[in-house]
């Protein structure tokens, strides 16, 4: 396919990036207006998941390193955040943040490990270390084990809001989750998302480029793991307990399921995802019906069918091309 | 004594570690034969164990074939059904990234492991120790049950046998080519493809005598290998992916390891697998045998 003439792509562009934005806006304005038609519980738990999602995509979507742990960045992070709102009596937002702290930490070690093998390999790695995670917070006294940290309060935010009203909780969650997307956006368009694109691309070829490569993957790793935690935090004061499932492995699964369902290496793609995942989750949760054989399921079928996920593939249809500018071949 | 600890306590964890190790062996092994030659880390490993162990259970409860026969027959059905599987789904993933084969084993799993909730519930149905070997000797020092003594030979005459087979027979030599070159080796008109579904086959099938030999150990539940299977993962790491005979050592080590960990500090006995990983991944990237890739 020939390369289409940039001069000519340009008016579409633009027309392009405003249909974007428009889209980005009314997306917004949705979950703005969606607690008066949802429950707003699961609105926030939606919400913590995509953000959660969108981090992990960070890792793999853009860098191409695979977590099977993340859900030790997750979990970890509720834990942390818990312990400091209840035993310390941090305020929320500095309890968040020391969950996000602790998680960039465990990123910091778990990241520095995992990078010194690639592709599968680095998979498996991140998968037991998350494991022995998982045991340590089964037996760490701060964690009380199978019962969890109960009981947690949403406090007051910046000592003024009151985050225990359900509404202004919703959109707390939301502006946190706002701004990790935006967080996101920035990192994957900056330079710095660029070399991290190079790396998932041609490894090599980034490598003989005289790039460090080893500590861009880190550095996407750590944040990667960071914004893992601020949606962990986040969901450990909405849901105001912390439990293992957080930190299993299932759980890093689910996170995998959600990327790739909506699609890895989309922005939005996540946030799809996880959207489906949890609903479908909910929706499971009451019937006989083991949800794993359902999530399974999707699995398969979407390494066998679909692999570039539901965003990915409306990319890749026509509408899509029309969308983005693409001139139709 | 040894360090105030009962010399009984002590060989006895160090039994049971034996006995671990024994499973570790196996299914590390399964792991690495399928990761050598079709570059896929199998996730759905613990479901073929935890299958196998239900076909022993199944075959005597439905038509009451006893231990001795579902020994043969349940790796049977488990390779089986996997190379079916292998057939009709996961040969189609060969080409494309090998996160993919482990994507979809990770879906295979749950719903493996999800039809078996949804029928048998998550609760542990026993399986009865075969009358032959019931009882158990007294050592002197302590008391060895029949059983797990059995246990322990069975898995070091599976490894044997295996490790025979890969490296002495014809057949053996096809695969180590076939992991070597595939195309090569298709070149010289031997049905690369078919060995490939033979040799997933193969290591499920090893997962699943596995699974029946740890039925009268372990109670069957839907639930009982999904744990064990990440322990297998850090055991293969350890060993150097793909060598067979660094999974199948490690395995046994690692066990040991865990038992002797139980007896002087029991609270890291979980996770001193994990640890020896993280060290040795410092240390040896490529892990004890594996070569540097």
């Amino acid at each position: 396919m020939a390369r289409v003439m940039t001069q000519s792509l340009l008016p579409r562009q633009r027309a392009a990036l405003n249909a974007e934005t428009l889209l980005i806006g009314l997306a917004v304005l949705g979950l703005i207006a969606a607690p008066l038609y949802f429950y707003p519980v699961f609105l926030m738990k939606v919400l913590c998941f995509a953000l959660f999602a969108c981090a992990f995509n960070l890792l793999l979507g853009y860098t191409g390193i695979l977590s099977f742990g993340h859900a030790a960045f997750f979990g970890g992070a509720a834990y942390f955040t818990a312990h400091a709102v209840k035993e310390w009596g941090l305020s929320p937002e500095l309890g968040i943040l020391v969950g996000v702290a602790g998680a960039a930490a465990l990123g910091l070690v778990i990241g520095f490990l995992a990078i010194r093998r690639t592709g599968i390999y680095s998979t498996m790695i991140t998968l037991a270390l998350a494991q022995m995670f998982f045991f340590f917070c089964l037996q760490a006294p701060f964690t009380h084990g199978e019962d969890g940290i109960q009981g947690v309060p949403r406090g007051h935010l910046f000592g003024l809001i009151d985050l225990s009203e359900p509404l202004n909780m919703y959109f707390f969650v939301l502006a946190v989750f706002l701004l990790g997307l935006f967080a996101i956006w920035r990192i994957i368009n900056s330079p710095f998302g660029m070399i991290l694109k190079s790396i998932r691309e041609n490894e090599s070829r980034a490598i003989s480029l005289g790039y460090t490569v080893s500590r861009y993957k880190l550095a996407a790793f750590v944040m990667s793991a960071a914004l893992a935690g601020l949606a962990g935090g986040l969901k450990a004061l909405v849901f105001q307990f912390a439990t293992l499932t957080d930190v299993s492995w299932q759980m890093s699964g689910e996170v995998v399921l959600m990327t790739l369902l909506g699609g890895i290496g989309t922005l939005v793609g996540p946030v799809v995802g996880a959207a489906l995942v949890t609903t479908l989750g909910n929706y499971f949760a009451t019937s006989q019906i083991p949800v794993t054989l359902i999530t399974g399921g999707i699995f398969m079928l979407c390494v066998l069918v679909f692999r570039r996920g539901i965003i990915g593939e409306l990319y890749a249809s026509r509408l899509g091309k029309w969308l983005s500018g693409e001139r139709r071949s | 004594m040894i360090f105030d600890i009962p010399i009984q306590a002590f060989l006895g964890q160090l039994l049971i570690g034996l006995i671990n190790g024994s499973f570790y062996a196996m299914l590390s092994l399964g792991l690495a034969i399928i990761f050598g030659l079709l570059r896929v880390i199998n996730f759905a490993h613990g479901a073929q164990y935890m299958m196998g162990a239900f076909a022993g259970y199944l075959l005597l409860a439905t038509f009451g074939i006893g231990y001795w026969p579902a020994l043969i027959l349940a790796p049977l059905i488990v390779g089986l059904a996997s190379a079916v599987i292998e057939r009709l789904m996961l040969s189609r993933l060969y080409n494309l990234d090998h996160l993919y084969g482990l994507l979809f084993t990770f879906g295979l799993a749950l719903v493996i492991e999800g039809t078996f909730r949804y029928y048998y519930g998550s609760s542990g149905q026993p399986y009865a120790v075969p009358s032959a070997l019931a009882g158990g000797y007294n050592l002197g020092f302590m008391f060895l049950p029949k059983y797990r003594g059995w246990v322990v030979l069975a898995s070091l005459l599976v490894c044997l046998g295996t490790w025979l087979l890969i490296e002495k027979t014809k057949l053996g030599s096809y695969l180590r080519a076939a992991t070597e070159n595939p195309t090569l080796v298709r070149a010289f008109g031997i049905n690369v493809p078919l060995l490939l579904t033979f040799t997933y086959g193969l290591g499920a099938g090893l997962a699943g005598l596995a699974g029946i030999l740890a039925a009268p150990v372990y109670q069957v539940s839907p639930l009982m290998g999904s744990n064990l299977i990440i322990v297998v993962f850090a055991v293969v790491v350890v060993g150097g992916m793909g060598s067979i005979l660094g999974a199948v050592i490690t395995g046994y080590l690692l066990g040991l390891l865990e038992g002797l960990t139980k007896v002087f500090y029991p609270e890291a006995s979980n996770i001193v697998i994990f640890v020896v990983m993280a060290i040795v991944l410092l240390i040896r990237p490529a892990g004890l045998m594996g070569k540097e890739a």
